[in-house]
């Protein structure tokens, strides 16, 4: 039986004609095993071509590391008799942290020369497979000097036809451990707290004959996890350490090492190590002790393992937190990370070494939960936490409740022990609040709790431009709402779209309810409002209001001057406390258009507007005079009339956006979604609540915000929708957009099948579209061509852009870090720069 | 879209025969956007009027048949997609109304008649009217123009919308011109200066586009005051055809009318001669990274590359690499650059990535030198300590140069209006005293030690024209807080 571990690079060492290929058939998946022929025959067309073994070993050890980075096993089928092959599968192996393993095949000299020359493809004569008996003769002692970890021999035919393989996991991989865990901060032998903490989480203490603790349970079966750093500086390590080796050993708490222990463990053992930093009072504590009990002490530290990876791979514990390449990974640099971290070889100005800020550059899914720098108050940085906070210094003994991800603390007796930095209070900007480039460059596979999107990464680099240059802080860009496609083309004579077509795409789509929402004709408004006008959890500012592509709004003073009328009107509506949030995200429409886009309607929409309206009087006077000498005008005549009465409606539809503003004063809020408040996303909650709470914001300021008109429709009841369309065509007809069906569901509604749908499809009115289309889009020929359009691009676009909303939302109320929040609205931004024909 | 052309020449209705239109027909031709028709809404012995009016199809001007077709968005979302079916193509006189007008009155535009050859060569009298005229540049534009060619002009402007008489004038005029003119030139003065005036070419302009110039233009452009307004506008700004239209222009002016020795002057003297700004910025960054020793440095915000080329220039740098947060600005220095035509170990020194200074970017870490120049007043002051974040405490080169406007000498440029910025990018202008603050908190924040210095004439009131600081790292590592905490 050969016991390997699951992840690891296994080398194959054996003659020519010793089997190996054979072996790693048997016992190895195809694509687990990387072969020198193979990879010779990938690089020079010949498997035997040995000038091309230099390119065909670097091709295979580029290989193996990928798959070593990826964390899968890899066999390599090699002959691997040589110390320099060997050498760079271990420098591989080590460069991803991973076991280097060695398997040797030792069959007879005449066994593996019968094989060689029965294979037509091998042409090398006896001389050669002598040279390499000798050179594997000359290897067996080499093997675990030069790194292998385990060097398994087996010895004729028989023994390796009857080898079987046994996997076995690491030490650190305990991912079969689901908790719930209270993962404990550094405790310095402040025993006394450890014990009021434990006592403050619910466990029960078992004390020894001397009443001194020795074990403790949690009635509800909990599991305590130290991250190390139990003993030094404190009071009484020793007794630290005996409640902690108790529990350890009865299988109630698992322990993780910390450079205190490790540093302990070589003074017991005899080295030299200055009695710095606290460990002179242990060891004094330790003199008063049994020897049995030291002795014991040194065991226990000895077989501490320097992480775990717990639950499934979603929880990491290491005393100084560990990097995302080194979780479940085993090697001297791993444990030197865990215990000490890493720094950057710098020191500050109390001598202390500069702390490499990995955390701010963690990128995992995993949490990490460590200790080792106090702090005086924890802090989330990218989904880690360090839950040291400095109780030996008088900070406080400090427990994180998983999977709550509560924290608990007891504060410290006293100050045992004198810092040597003083412990300063957390910057005022949260650490993660730096994105990198490569949270949003290149093609990206962005995977959400809604979907996968694959941005392409020309995408990406328009969407950095836009992102970069004109968009608001991304700490305060939390979401972009989603492009919206229209409805079906319509049939009816004259429409392009009509509300049939909308109500019968939400019943194809097995919707039973729709509700139908007014669309203004405004600006689309975001707006995140906060309870404090200077602060909130995203930074200082007290909100921000944006627009659907992440610009400020109207820019400073206008924008702060608005969210202080949303933030007056959310506070007297009741809001604040109602929804128990100091923040809100709203989903709004800015009114009157003209406030945002008075140049476009001016130097686009009315310019069109004049010539028309300059030119066709003049073309008709012409014709008329024309016609009067009796040439023959009248189609092109009829013709010109119409367009002339198109141009005029076409004037009428874009005034109907335009209204007198001055600063605030003309301008309107119509708030129609209540998307998200502290460790809430609104998505499930249907679109009657988010209008009810729209309707309160209006009530307690009606002179800033607008009403959603809307109608519910039973989409069985044909009266109904007959209804909402009348009531559509009397929107339209007084100027208005049009409406917008939804889901009365909610915004995260699902098919029956289950899968998402559109959150909304838009119905624009026949006269609005004259300035999407053109002003003379009605005339028969144009409409038939334009009912041709098509709209599955834009369904699709709006339906990966719902998907990463939704997804945005749920990281904003999960609190996740910054990078994930930033990569997935920078995705909806990505999404924009698709090609869609501009008039759906 | 309409243009009438009247005389009152007599017989009037000659007017038909130089056209070679029937006055008392209808005249129908197909163009590639829609139809073009001549008829006559007046026509007898005293005043005959000919109209030419061109019907354009909406659906053939988009290119497509209503269709959707995909047309990749512009960087910027918010920038105008629609234009392109809703726009003022079928009411305004544009480049699509002089291609009518060749069509259709081709043989008069040559100043041939069949039947009336003489009264072809000489002057009659004519109007003009063209009802809506896009004019970029306005009314006195269209004077600049026609004047000189002996029109009289009158252009009245057309209002925005009568619905808001606030908004003032449209970009349209109602331009009438009169004078005795040939027709002939009459039709090759509408034929040129009516899409110059529109300054919106139909169609993509091509080499053979200066011949057509330089054939309507025979006799009357290469003398024309307006000739570079008119060439380059003309040939839609693309400015190597424009140098060599004018240059072919030039020679015609030397062969017409030797010795003609002023006209290099006078075309030189249009510009104010002085050490461009541009320039004296450049040796200023160029002489602080060699009083640097830098050998690898960084161009951050290169744009299209201005910078870069100098740095290229100098054997002392080994490396030069130019970031930019625009896919675009990067393809241009490319060019510029002739990346692709530069022998290998030229182009081993040369690198160019896009880049977003709000994010820290590994690959700018290690670097001798970095230069931000006139890049900071292009980013949001709210997103400027990510910057900072970005360049002084992560890539962190021993060396930044930086440049910015100094806008208390914005009093200094004429044209430039109080409160307004010289580039309309800009997002803040910042004093010599707000730059040294900002200057000074950086380097505190960051560990650097800084100099300032001024770029350009030095005015003794308002300082120089642009304002530069120095960043050199003091040695010792960043405070704690400028590595873990810093923002």
């Amino acid at each position: 039986m050969i016991e390997i571990p699951e992840l690891a690079l296994v080398a194959l060492v054996g003659v020519s004609g010793s089997g190996k290929s054979t072996f790693a058939r048997r016992h190895f998946a195809p694509s687990q095993v990387l072969s020198s022929d193979a990879f010779r025959g990938m690089v020079a067309d010949d498997e035997n071509d040995q000038s091309a073994s230099a390119d065909a070993f670097d091709a295979l050890h580029h290989v193996a590391g990928i798959r070593l980075r990826r964390g899968l096993l890899t066999v390599v089928d090699a002959t691997n008799l040589q110390p320099h092959a060997r050498a760079g599968l271990v420098r591989v192996a080590r460069e991803h942290d991973v076991l280097p393993v060695a398997i040797v095949l030792d069959v007879p000299e005449a066994v593996a020369w019968e094989r060689t020359q029965g294979r037509a493809d091998r042409t090398h004569g006896r001389q050669v497979l002598t040279r390499m008996q000798r050179d594997l003769r000359q290897s067996y002692g080499r093997l675990a000097r030069e790194g292998f970890r385990k060097v398994h021999v087996l010895r004729g035919v028989d023994e390796i036809d009857a080898a079987r393989i046994r996997y076995e996991k690491l030490f650190n991989d305990r991912r079969e451990l689901t908790g719930p865990f209270d993962i404990v901060g550094d405790v310095h032998g402040c025993r006394e707290e450890l014990e009021a903490l434990l006592l403050r989480l619910g466990y029960v203490l078992r004390r020894d004959d001397a009443g001194r603790p020795v074990d403790a349970v949690h009635p509800a079966g909990r599991t305590p996890v130290f991250v190390g750093d139990l003993v030094d500086r404190g009071p009484d390590s020793p007794g630290v350490l005996r409640l902690v080796m108790g529990m350890v050993a009865a299988g109630h708490a698992i322990c993780v090492p910390g450079n205190h222990e490790q540093k302990l463990l070589r003074k017991l053992r005899g080295r030299d190590v200055r009695l710095t930093h606290g460990l002179a009072e242990t060891m004094a504590q330790l003199d008063a002790e049994d020897p049995a009990f030291v002795a014991e002490v040194a065991t226990f530290v000895d077989g501490l393992v320097s992480h775990f990876v717990l639950d499934g791979g979603r929880l990491v514990v290491a005393h100084a937190g560990l990097k995302e390449e080194y979780h479940g990974r085993a090697s001297g640099r791993v444990r030197s990370f865990a215990l000490y971290g890493e720094t950057t070889g710098e020191t500050d100005e109390y001598g202390l070494p500069v702390r490499y800020p990995w955390a701010r550059d963690y990128r995992g899914s995993a949490m990490v939960v460590y200790g080792h720098t106090p702090t005086p108050e924890p802090e989330w940085v990218n989904n880690t936490i360090c839950v040291d906070t400095g109780c030996v210094f008088g900070g406080k003994l400090t427990a994180l409740r998983y999977p709550e991800k509560e924290l608990v603390s007891v504060p410290a007796v006293k100050e045992w022990y004198a810092p040597v930095r003083p412990l300063v209070a957390p910057a005022p900007a949260r650490p993660d609040a730096v994105l990198d480039l490569r949270d949003v460059t290149g093609r990206r596979h962005v995977e959400h709790a809604y979907g996968t999107l694959t941005v392409p990464a020309e995408n990406a680099a328009a969407a950095l431009e836009v992102m970069s240059r004109f968009a608001v802080d991304p700490r305060w860009l939390t979401w972009l709402p989603p492009t919206m496609a229209p409805c079906s083309t319509a049939t009816a004579d004259g429409f392009l779209e009509h509300p049939a077509q909308a109500f019968a795409d939400y019943r194809a789509a097995g919707v039973d309810r729709v509700v139908c929402e007014e669309k203004h004709m405004g600006s689309r408004a975001v707006a995140l409002v906060c309870r404090d006008p200077d602060g909130g959890p995203f930074g200082p500012g007290g909100g921000v209001v944006h627009t659907r592509t992440g610009r400020p709004f109207f820019g400073p003073p206008l924008d702060g001057e608005l969210l202080g009328r949303v933030r007056a009107a959310v506070g007297a509506a009741g809001l604040w406390a109602e929804l128990d949030t100091d923040w809100l995200l709203l989903d709004c429409e800015l009114l009157p258009w003209s406030a945002k886009a008075g140049g476009l309607i001016r130097e686009q929409y009315a310019s069109v507007g004049a010539a028309g309206r300059a030119a066709l009087p003049a073309v008709l006077a012409t014709l008329d005079a024309a016609a009067g000498r009796g040439l023959p005008v009248g189609d092109l005549r009829a013709r010109m009339a119409a367009r002339r009465a198109d141009v005029e409606a076409y004037s009428a539809a874009y005034r109907a956006y335009v209204a007198p503003t001055d600063g605030l004063a003309g301008v309107t809020l119509a708030p129609f979604a209540v998307l998200a408040s502290a460790g809430a996303s609104h998505v499930e909650r249907d679109h009657g609540w988010h209008l009810d709470l729209a309707d309160r914001l209006c009530a307690a300021d009606p002179g800033f915000f607008t009403v959603t008109r809307r109608r519910v429709v039973d989409l069985a009841d044909a009266s109904a929708e007959a209804d909402a369309t009348d009531w559509w065509l009397a929107l339209t007809a007084a100027g208005g957009e049009g409406m917008v069906v939804k889901p009365y569901a909610g915004l995260a509604a699902r098919s029956p099948k289950g899968s998402l749908l559109q959150p909304g499809i838009k119905c624009r009115g026949r006269e609005y579209l004259r300035i999407i289309y053109g002003p003379g889009y009605t005339e028969p020929e144009q409409l038939a061509a334009l009912r041709r359009r098509s709209l599955g691009r834009k369904r699709g676009l709006a339906l990966r852009e719902h998907a990463l909303g939704l997804a945005a939302l749920a990281a904003l109320a999960d609190g996740a870090p910054l990078w994930r929040r930033h990569e997935l609205v920078f995705a909806v931004l990505a999404c924009e720069s698709e090609p869609v024909d501009p008039r759906l | 879209m309409l243009l009438t052309l009247t005389t009152t020449h007599r017989p009037a209705t000659d007017l038909g025969y130089l056209l070679v239109k029937h006055p008392d027909r209808m005249h129908s031709f197909e163009l590639p956007v829609g139809a073009a028709h001549v008829l006559y809404p007046e026509a007898d012995e005293q005043r005959c009027t000919a109209a030419l009016i061109i019907d354009v199809d909406p659906l053939r001007l988009a290119g497509g048949h209503g269709r959707g077709r995909g047309h990749r968005q512009a960087a910027t979302p918010d920038t105008f997609t629609l234009g392109q079916y809703v726009n003022d193509r079928p009411y305004a006189a544009s480049s699509l109304l002089a291609s009518a007008l060749a069509k259709v009155f081709r043989s008069a535009l040559r100043g041939e008649s069949r039947d009336r050859p003489e009264l072809a060569a000489v002057p009659i009298p004519l109007e003009v009217r063209v009802p809506v005229l896009r004019c970029r540049g306005g009314g006195e534009l269209a004077e600049r123009v026609f004047a000189p060619l002996g029109w009289a002009v009158t252009a009245t402007p057309i209002p925005l919308d009568e619905a808001h008489p606030r908004w003032g004038d449209s970009r349209y005029v109602d331009l009438t011109l009169t004078g005795t003119l040939r027709l002939a030139d009459a039709l090759n003065h509408l034929y040129v200066l009516l899409p110059v005036l529109d300054d919106a070419k139909h169609y993509w302009v091509a080499p053979d586009e200066i011949d057509k110039l330089l054939r309507a233009g025979a006799g009357w452009l290469a003398d024309h005051p307006e000739r570079a307004t008119i060439t380059r506008r003309y040939l839609a700004h693309r400015r190597a055809l424009a140098g060599e239209a004018m240059a072919r222009l030039a020679e015609q002016r030397l062969a017409e009318e030797p010795p003609a020795d002023s006209v290099a002057e006078e075309d030189r003297a249009e510009v104010p001669r002085r050490p461009a700004l541009a320039l004296r910025r450049r040796e200023a960054v160029l002489a602080a990274l060699a009083e640097s020793g830098a050998t690898r440095v960084l161009d951050l915000g290169c744009g299209p590359g201005a910078l870069l080329s100098a740095l290229v220039g100098d054997r002392r740098f080994t490396e030069v690499v130019g970031t930019d947060v625009s896919a675009h600005a990067l393809t241009l220095a490319a060019r510029r650059l002739r990346l692709d035509r530069l022998p290998e170990r030229q182009r081993d020194r040369i690198r160019l990535w896009q880049s977003a200074l709000t994010y820290r970017d590994d690959r700018l870490r290690g670097y001798d030198a970095a230069v931000l120049m006139e890049v900071i007043e292009h980013v949001d002051p709210p997103r400027l300590p990510a910057l900072e974040d970005a360049v002084f405490g992560h890539a962190r080169p021993a060396t930044v140069v930086v440049t910015t406007p100094n806008v208390e000498h914005n009093v200094r440029y004429e044209g430039l209006d109080a409160g307004r910025f010289r580039h309309a990018d800009h997002r803040f202008e910042w004093t010599r005293a707000e730059f040294a603050a900002w200057v000074d908190r950086v380097a505190a924040t960051y560990g650097y030690a800084a100099q300032l210095r001024g770029v350009g004439d030095d005015d003794p009131e308002v300082g120089p024209p642009t304002q530069l600081a120095v960043f050199r790292t003091t040695g010792g590592a960043p405070t704690a807080a400028g590595t873990e905490e810093k923002k």
